[in-house]
C-alpha cells in the first residue's frame, strides 16, 4: 500500500462516505435532519428569506401609517383583524411592528440567515474540509434555530400582540405587562425565542471555529485563507464573546419579570400602585444589551465584507488590494466592537466621563473601516471589471456602506448625539450601514455561490433589474430620513401630527413610504429568480466565474464529502488574478507554483 | 368585481412579464450571449456601467438638489447656548464627510464605470502597496484626533456641573404625560418617594418635608428665563422616557430610580423666536425620546422661555401646592402625628 493510501483511509469523512454508498440516504436525513454542512446552509438561506419578507412585510405596514397618517386602514382588516380599529392602526401594534421588524432582521435574518448561510456553506468548501467539525452540532444548531423561530413567528399571533418594546427591549417597559400590552405574553415568548436562538449561534460558532482552525487542507496556512473564511471565524468569535451575555440578560430579565427579583427595576408606580421592587439599574440592562448589541451589528456586516471583498477580487479579476491591512483591518474592527458598546447610551445619565471615553474608542473604529473602503476601491482601480449581478451588488454595498458608515462619525460624537439620539438619523444611519448594506452583502453571496449551491445559475438579467430596483429605492428611502433626523423626528413614533415642530415633512414622509414600498416589491424579482432558477436555470459549469478559491473545483454539485477523490492541497494565495505571465487572467490556489514558472514572482521561485 | 377586474389584470401583468422574460433568455441563447464568461458580455456590461455613471450623476444632483430643498425645514430655530457649539461642530463633522463622501462615491461609481470588461484587456496585477495603506490609515486616524478632541471639549463643557445660581425645574416622566415642580422661594426641592404616589400627590412628594412647603407642582408650562442657566432635574415614576427640547438641542433620559440632570441656558424668548421665524404662534416644545408605550408620540408639553422679569412675575403668580391642596398636607400630618406617637410608644417600651 502507498503511503497515500493510508492518508485515505485515515480519512474518517471518507470512511463515511463509502459507507454511503451501503445505504442511500432516506429522505429525512437528506433533507430535513441532514448533517450535510451544505444542506444545513441552504435551510438556514429559505428560512432567512421566509424571515425577510416577513420582516419587510411588517416594515410596508408602519410605513403605511407613518406616510399617510390620516389616511382609514379598513383594507388591511382582512390581514389585521381587531389591530385595526376604526380604520386605524392600533398605536401598540404600531409599536409592536416595529419591535419585531427590528428582531426579525437583525436576529433571524442578518444574523442567523446571512452568517448561517454562507459560514456553513462556505467554510468547509473554502478550507478544503469534508464537511464541518462536528455534522450533529450543526445540524442541532439549525433545529434550535427552527425552533426559536416558530416560537418568535407564533408570537406574532397572540391576542395581546408581540413584543412592543423596541428590539432592544429596554426594561422597565419590557418588564411589566401593566406598562404595554406586549410585555405580556408576547415578550415571555421573545425571551424563550432569543434564548433558543443564542443556544443555536453558540452552537454554530463553536463549530465555525473548530473547522477553520482544524480541518484546513494541506497547504492551507492562515494567510491563504480567502478574506471570507477570516470574516466568518472572526464574526463566530464575535458571537461567541457577546451572545452569552445577552443570554445573561434575557435569563435576569426573565427573573425580574416571573420571579420578583429587582435587577432592572427599582421605585415604579405603575396601574395604580407602587411595585415593592428596589434597588434594581434600568441602565444595568442597557449595558448588558450593548455589549452584545455593538458587536451585533459587527455580527451582521463582517460576513457581508467577506463575501463582498472575495466578489470584488473575483469580478475585478485583481487580488484584492492589501490582504494583510483587510485581515488587520478585520482583525482591528472585531476587537474595537467590544469596547465601543456605551456610545448607544450617552444620554442615559451615564457618567459624562464615560461618554467621553467611549467617544474616543468609537471614532477609532473609523480607521479600519476606512481602509477596508479605500482597500475596496483600490481593487476596482485598473481592473477588468466583469458585472456579474454578484458584482452589482457588491459596488452596491460599498456605496451603501459608505453613506451610511460616515454618518457613524457624527453619532459617535456624544456632543453631536445628544440632538441626534433616538431619532431618524440614527434610523437613517444603521439603515444604510448595517441593514441594506448587510443585505446587499447576502444578495451578493446569493447570486455568487447560487451555482455552487444548486449546480444551476441565476438569471443575470433579473439580477440586474432587482440590483437597480433595490439600489435606487434603499437610497430613496433612507437618504431624506437624514434630513428629518436633523430636523430632530424622534423615531418610534405612531405620528408627529400633536407637536407643531414635527409637523412637517409630510410629504417627505410619504415619498419615502413609497419608495420602501416600491423596494419591497422589487424583492419579489429576487423570490421568482430564486425559485425558477433552482429548478429551471441555466446549468452551471464547475467554476463558471473563473474563480481561484477551492469550492470552485468541486463537482457542480458537490455530493456528501464535497469532493470525490482526495482533498485538493493548496499552493497559493486565492488572489492570483490577471498575473503578468499567466496563460489565463486567474489562477486556482491549487495549482503549485512549479505548472506557473511564467507568471511567479521572484519571492515564489523558491516554491518551484 | 373592481377586486376580481384588479387581481386578473395584475395576473395578466404577471403572465407578460414572464413571456417577455422567456423571450429574454431565449433570444441571449439564440445570440450565443451564453457562450461567453459570465459579465463579459458587451451590451450588459456597457448598459450596467453607463447606469452606474448615470446613477452617481443623477444621484447626485437629486441629493444636492433635495438637500438645499429641505434646508429651512431641517434646520430647526435654536434657542439654546450649547446648542450653538454643537451646531457649529454637526455642520463642520458634515463639510468633513460630506468632502469623504463625494471623494469615495465618485472614485468607486467611476472606476466602475472606466475600468469594465474588455476582451482585449488585462487588469494590472497590484496586490498591495504599504505606503499607500499607511498613508490612508493615518489621514483618517488624524481627523479622527481633530473631530475626537472637538467633541470631547463640547461635551465637557454641556455636561460640566452646572451653576450654583440655576434656575431649578424638576420634570418627571410618567405614562403619557409630563409632570413638572419648581422649588419655589427656598430654592430647594422637597424629597419624593414612589410610594407616596396617589391621584393627588402625582410625583409622591414627601410634605412633612419642609423643604416641599413652597414646591409648586404641576404648572401649565414650564417657565425659564433667558440667558439664566437653568437645571433641569429629571425623574420616572414608571418606564424610561427621555426628555427631548429639539430647539434647545438637549436631550435626556428620564430613568425610574436612577434621578438625571441636564443644565442648558436658553437664548431667545418665545416671543423673540416668534418674531424671528415669522410665526405668531411659535412654541418651545418637549417630546418623549425613548419608547414608552402606547402614548409614546403623545407626550407633548410646552416651555415658554421669558425675559427675566416676566418670568419673576409668573413664579410669584404660582400658589404652592401645599396652598391648593390643604387636604394633602392635613393627611401628612396627621400620618406624622401618629408615627410620632408609635415612635414615642416604642421608646416607653
Amino acid at each position: 500500500m502507498s503511503s497515500t493510501d493510508i492518508t485515505i483511509n485515515r480519512d474518517v469523512h471518507h470512511a463515511h462516505e463509502e459507507h454511503d454508498h451501503h445505504h442511500d440516504q432516506n429522505f429525512f436525513e437528506k433533507y430535513i435532519f441532514s448533517l450535510d454542512h451544505k444542506v444545513i446552509a441552504k435551510q438556514y438561506l429559505f428560512m432567512g428569506i421566509i424571515w425577510a419578507f416577513i420582516g419587510g412585510f411588517l416594515s410596508i405596514l408602519f410605513r403605511l401609517q407613518l406616510g399617510w397618517p390620516e389616511a382609514t386602514f379598513t383594507f388591511l382588516e382582512p390581514i389585521l383583524g381587531g389591530w385595526v380599529e376604526n380604520g386605524k392602526l392600533n398605536p401598540e401594534f404600531y409599536l409592536a411592528l416595529v419591535t419585531m421588524h427590528g428582531t426579525i432582521m437583525v436576529f433571524f435574518v442578518l444574523t442567523a440567515g446571512l452568517s448561517g448561510t454562507f459560514s456553513n456553506f462556505l467554510i468547509p468548501l473554502q478550507v478544503g474540509a469534508r464537511d464541518m467539525a462536528s455534522g450533529f452540532m450543526n445540524m442541532l444548531s439549525f433545529w434550535i434555530f427552527f425552533i426559536a423561530s416558530v416560537i418568535m413567528f407564533w408570537s406574532l399571533f397572540l391576542e395581546t400582540g408581540p413584543a412592543g418594546g423596541g428590539w432592544t427591549v429596554y426594561p422597565p417597559l419590557s418588564a411589566l405587562p401593566e406598562a404595554i400590552q406586549g410585555s405580556g405574553d408576547g415578550m415571555t415568548m421573545w425571551l424563550i425565542s432569543m434564548a433558543l436562538f443564542i443556544v443555536s449561534q453558540l452552537l454554530g460558532g463553536v463549530n465555525y471555529i473548530t473547522t477553520v482552525i482544524n480541518l484546513r487542507t494541506r497547504g492551507m496556512s492562515m494567510t491563504k485563507l480567502p478574506l471570507t473564511i477570516w470574516a466568518f471565524v472572526l464574526t463566530a468569535v464575535l458571537g461567541l464573546l457577546a451572545f452569552p451575555v445577552l443570554l445573561s440578560a434575557a435569563l435576569l430579565l426573565i427573573f425580574d419579570r416571573s420571579f420578583g427579583t429587582s435587577f432592572f427595576l427599582s421605585d415604579i408606580y405603575i396601574a395604580g400602585q407602587a411595585l415593592t421592587n428596589t434597588g434594581g439599574s434600568a441602565i444595568l440592562f442597557q449595558h448588558l444589551f450593548w455589549f452584545l448589541g455593538h458587536p451585533e451589528v459587527y455580527i451582521v456586516i463582517l460576513p457581508a465584507m467577506g463575501l463582498v471583498s472575495e466578489v470584488i477580487a473575483t469580478n475585478a479579476r485583481k487580488p484584492i488590494f492589501g490582504y494583510r491591512a483587510m485581515i488587520g483591518s478585520l482583525v482591528g474592527i472585531a476587537v474595537l466592537s467590544f469596547v465601543v458598546w456605551a456610545h448607544h447610551m450617552f444620554v442615559t445619565g451615564m457618567n459624562p466621563f464615560l461618554g467621553s471615553v467611549f467617544m474616543f474608542l468609537t471614532l477609532i473604529i473609523a480607521v479600519p473601516s476606512a481602509v477596508k473602503v479605500f482597500n475596496w476601491i483600490a481593487t476596482l482601480w485598473r481592473g477588468n471589471i466583469r458585472f456579474t449581478s454578484a458584482m452589482m451588488f457588491a459596488i452596491g454595498f460599498v456605496s451603501l456602506f459608505i453613506s451610511g458608515g460616515l454618518t457613524g462619525i457624527i453619532l459617535g460624537n456624544s456632543a453631536l448625539d445628544i440632538q441626534l439620539h433616538d431619532t431618524y438619523f440614527v434610523v437613517a444611519h444603521f439603515h444604510l450601514v448595517m441593514g441594506a448594506a448587510a443585505f446587499f452583502g447576502m444578495f451578493c453571496g446569493v447570486y455568487h455561490w447560487f451555482p455552487k449551491m444548486f449546480g444551476r445559475m441565476m438569471d443575470e438579467k433579473l439580477g440586474f433589474v432587482h440590483f437597480w430596483f433595490t439600489f435606487i429605492s434603499v437610497y430613496l428611502v433612507f437618504m431624506p430620513m437624514h434630513y428629518i433626523g436633523i430636523a430632530g423626528f424622534p423615531r418610534r413614533y405612531y405620528n408627529w401630527t400633536g407637536f407643531e415642530t414635527f409637523n412637517i415633512f409630510t410629504d417627505m414622509n410619504t415619498f419615502i413610504s413609497i419608495a420602501a414600498i416600491l423596494g419591497f416589491t422589487a424583492q419579489f424579482i429576487f423570490l421568482f429568480n430564486f425559485v425558477y432558477s433552482i429548478f429551471r436555470g441555466r446549468r452551471a459549469t464547475e467554476n463558471p466565474w473563473h474563480s481561484n478559491t477551492l469550492e470552485w473545483t468541486t463537482p457542480v454539485l458537490p455530493g456528501h464529502g464535497n469532493w470525490p477523490g482526495e482533498i485538493p492541497a493548496v499552493y497559493r494565495w486565492p488572489y492570483d488574478y490577471s498575473k503578468p505571465g499567466a496563460a489565463e487572467d486567474y489562477i486556482p490556489q491549487t495549482v503549485p507554483f512549479s505548472q506557473t514558472q511564467s507568471s511567479n514572482l521572484p519571492n515564489e521561485k523558491d516554491f518551484e | 368585481m373592481i377586486t376580481i377586474a384588479i387581481g386578473l389584470s395584475i395576473l395578466l401583468l404577471l403572465i407578460i412579464l414572464f413571456l417577455l422574460f422567456r423571450i429574454g433568455t431565449l433570444t441571449s441563447i439564440f445570440r450565443g450571449s451564453t457562450e461567453r464568461a459570465a459579465g463579459t458580455t458587451k451590451v450588459s456590461n456597457r448598459v450596467n456601467g453607463t447606469l452606474l455613471l448615470l446613477f452617481l450623476v443623477l444621484g447626485g444632483v437629486a441629493f444636492a438638489w433635495s438637500f438645499a430643498d429641505a434646508w429651512d425645514d431641517m434646520n430647526l430655530p435654536l434657542g439654546s447656548l450649547h446648542g450653538e457649539w454643537t451646531d457649529n461642530l454637526f455642520w463642520t463633522t458634515m463639510i468633513i464627510i460630506g468632502i469623504v463622501f463625494v471623494i469615495t462615491q465618485v472614485l468607486l461609481f467611476l472606476y466602475s464605470y472606466k475600468y469594465q470588461h474588455k476582451d482585449d484587456k488585462r487588469a494590472y496585477y497590484y496586490p498591495h502597496n504599504n505606503k499607500l495603506e499607511i498613508v490612508w490609515t493615518m489621514i483618517p486616524a488624524v481627523v479622527m484626533a481633530i473631530l475626537v478632541f472637538g467633541g470631547w471639549q463640547t461635551w465637557t463643557k454641556i455636561t460640566s456641573a452646572a451653576p450654583e445660581d440655576a434656575v431649578v425645574v424638576e420634570i418627571v416622566g410618567k405614562q403619557f404625560n409630563w409632570m413638572v415642580r419648581y422649588p419655589g422661594a427656598d430654592g430647594k426641592l422637597g424629597v419624593a418617594k414612589t410610594t407616596l404616589i396617589d391621584a393627588t400627590n402625582e410625583i409622591g412628594v414627601d410634605f412633612s418635608d419642609p423643604n416641599a412647603q413652597d414646591d409648586i407642582i404641576n404648572p401649565l408650562q414650564i417657565h425659564v428665563p433667558k440667558g439664566k442657566p437653568v437645571l433641569l432635574k429629571i425623574r420616572s415614576r414608571d418606564v424610561i422616557h427621555s426628555v427631548f427640547m429639539p430647539h434647545f438641542r438637549l436631550k435626556m433620559d428620564a430613568v425610574p430610580g436612577m434621578p438625571t440632570k441636564f443644565w442648558f441656558v436658553p437664548t431667545k424668548t418665545t416671543n423673540e423666536m416668534a418674531s424671528e421665524t415669522g410665526n405668531p404662534d411659535f412654541k418651545y416644545e418637549l417630546a418623549c425620546a425613548e419608547i414608552c408605550g402606547r402614548g409614546h408620540f403623545a407626550m407633548r408639553f410646552v416651555i415658554v422661555v421669558d425675559e427675566p422679569e416676566e418670568y419673576e412675575a409668573w413664579l410669584a403668580s404660582q400658589t404652592p401646592f401645599v396652598e391648593q391642596n390643604p387636604q394633602v398636607l392635613a393627611k401628612f400630618q396627621k400620618e406624622g402625628a401618629t408615627e410620632l406617637v408609635a415612635e414615642a410608644k416604642e421608646e416607653v417600651e
